[in-house]
């Protein structure tokens, strides 16, 4: 079924299509969460929220504002930030910016049972480090591209072309 | 604007990546309307960003679903509305219909029904009715029963039996005599019923010389179920006799008509 009518059923309150657009997004919502809060059973909670939210708002979603897709991260980038700015998480964590969604990938050691998956691990360890650093901040913590520029202290105007050589970087490698 | 341009400037990416305005958003959107080639961008980078970040995903979260499905109290009886095949779609709009004849059709027998109920309950309800008058009745028969018996039991009482006469030898009568509440209780039940028009009278008796004193007609005799009647008597009588008179009695009694008659045994 079109990408289009699934949503477009999702926010007819179609259970059917919720389940599908679940099963397309749910590893790559649960992977930006877990890089985020680094907790998988807080993770597993975020989750659940982002996508009872997600059905609950399914009509402020709509094309002109951007892809699905995105729409998704966004809500999971935000409650997974909301996360770890809670008092109660942040007694339990500790050293939150030490790691890069590079390790989460690097110490997955589900990936090594998926065969799609097989080599990603190693392509992103062989990605730049300035290029893990601007996918992090731009798609893993939802920065704008001003944050990203002084965050990461590079022109606000080249962040858009480094980026897209980065991506292009990562197609190479997923053959997409 | 060239769409190759555009797509070189790495505005699509960030669009993946929300970290675009809402202005800069809709002009992406309308440059994908606009040219195939930029949304087929867009679905590459997406696929990309797909790619990469499931590959974070350090564990099976496919069974989450059931739960938020739970969370939201999400039944798959809903699932049946939405499923776009036509086959079944329109057994269902005929199950419906047939749904609603079917109810339609319980909710006029059930109105239909009620009405039946209805009045069964008003004839019952009546027959009740007719039943406590019944009981009243046959309460206020008992309570009279018991209250003459308990006056003909009084010490007092003066009981004159009285003996049928020649034109009626096989009637009999009996009074009871209240002397202090000046009350004489008849027993007729030995007498036949008055023919049309008339009626019997009662009187009381003075002997040496024979003085009679009319005490009342019995108006209501064929009526009356127990033949037992109440009057007045403030006569110091020394007998008592039952003349048939016409409607509305005499002012002396027609002797050859005279019933039945008795002496006061204890008059001395």
């Amino acid at each position: 079924m079109e990408l289009e009518t699934l949503i477009t059923k999702f926010q007819q309150k179609d259970v059917k299509a919720f389940e599908s657009l679940y099963a397309m997004y749910n590893d790559s919502i649960f992977g930006v969460i877990n890089t985020i809060v680094k907790n998988e059973d807080i993770a597993t909670e975020i989750l659940q929220d982002v996508f009872i939210k997600a059905w609950n708002k399914s009509v402020d979603y709509n094309t002109r504002k951007g892809r699905f897709f995105t729409w998704l991260l966004n809500i999971a980038r935000n409650a997974a930030i909301d996360k770890t700015r809670s008092k109660s998480f942040k007694n339990a964590q500790q050293n939150l910016d030490v790691d890069f969604f590079v390790h989460s990938i690097e110490n997955n050691d589900s990936l090594d049972e998926k065969t799609n998956a097989i080599g990603i691990k190693k392509y992103v360890s062989q990605l730049a480090e300035k290029c893990k650093q601007i996918i992090e901040y731009l798609y893993f913590k939802g920065y704008t591209q001003k944050e990203t520029s002084e965050t990461l202290e590079i022109p606000l105007g080249t962040i858009k072309t480094r980026n897209r050589n980065c991506i292009n970087e990562l197609r190479k490698m997923l053959k997409v | 604007m060239d769409p190759k341009e555009y797509i070189a400037s790495g505005i699509l990416e960030l669009y993946v990546a929300g970290a675009l305005s809402e202005k800069e958003n809709a002009e992406v959107h309308a440059m994908m309307l606009k040219y195939p080639e930029v949304t087929q961008e867009v679905l590459e980078i997406e696929a990309a960003i797909l790619n990469l970040t499931a590959a974070t995903s350090s564990k099976d979260t496919s069974d989450v679903f059931e739960v938020v499905k739970e969370k939201l109290q999400l039944t798959d009886t809903d699932e049946t509305k939405v499923i776009p095949l036509q086959k079944p779609r329109s057994l269902f709009r005929y199950a419906g219909w047939a749904a609603a004849v079917i109810l339609g059709c319980g909710l006029i027998y059930s109105v239909l029904k009620t009405g039946d109920l209805q009045s069964q309950i008003d004839i019952v309800k009546t027959e009740k009715e007719a039943l406590k008058e019944q009981i009243y009745k046959a309460n206020s028969d008992l309570t009279a029963a018991t209250e003459l018996l308990s006056v003909l039991r009084t010490k007092d009482i003066i009981s004159v039996p009285l003996g049928g006469q020649t034109v009626s030898p096989t009637s009999y009568a009996k009074v009871y005599w209240d002397k202090k509440a000046n009350n004489v209780y008849l027993d007729l039940q030995g007498l036949p019923d008055p023919p049309e028009g008339k009626v019997y009278q009662i009187w009381s008796l003075t002997l040496n010389p024979l003085t009679p004193t009319s005490l009342g007609v019995i108006e209501d005799f064929s009526a009356d179920k127990d033949k037992v009647f109440d009057l007045k008597n403030t006569n110091e009588s020394q007998a008592f006799g039952i003349t048939l008179e016409p409607t509305g009695g005499s002012e002396s009694p027609t002797m050859e008509q005279l019933y039945t008659l008795g002496v006061v045994a204890s008059n001395p």
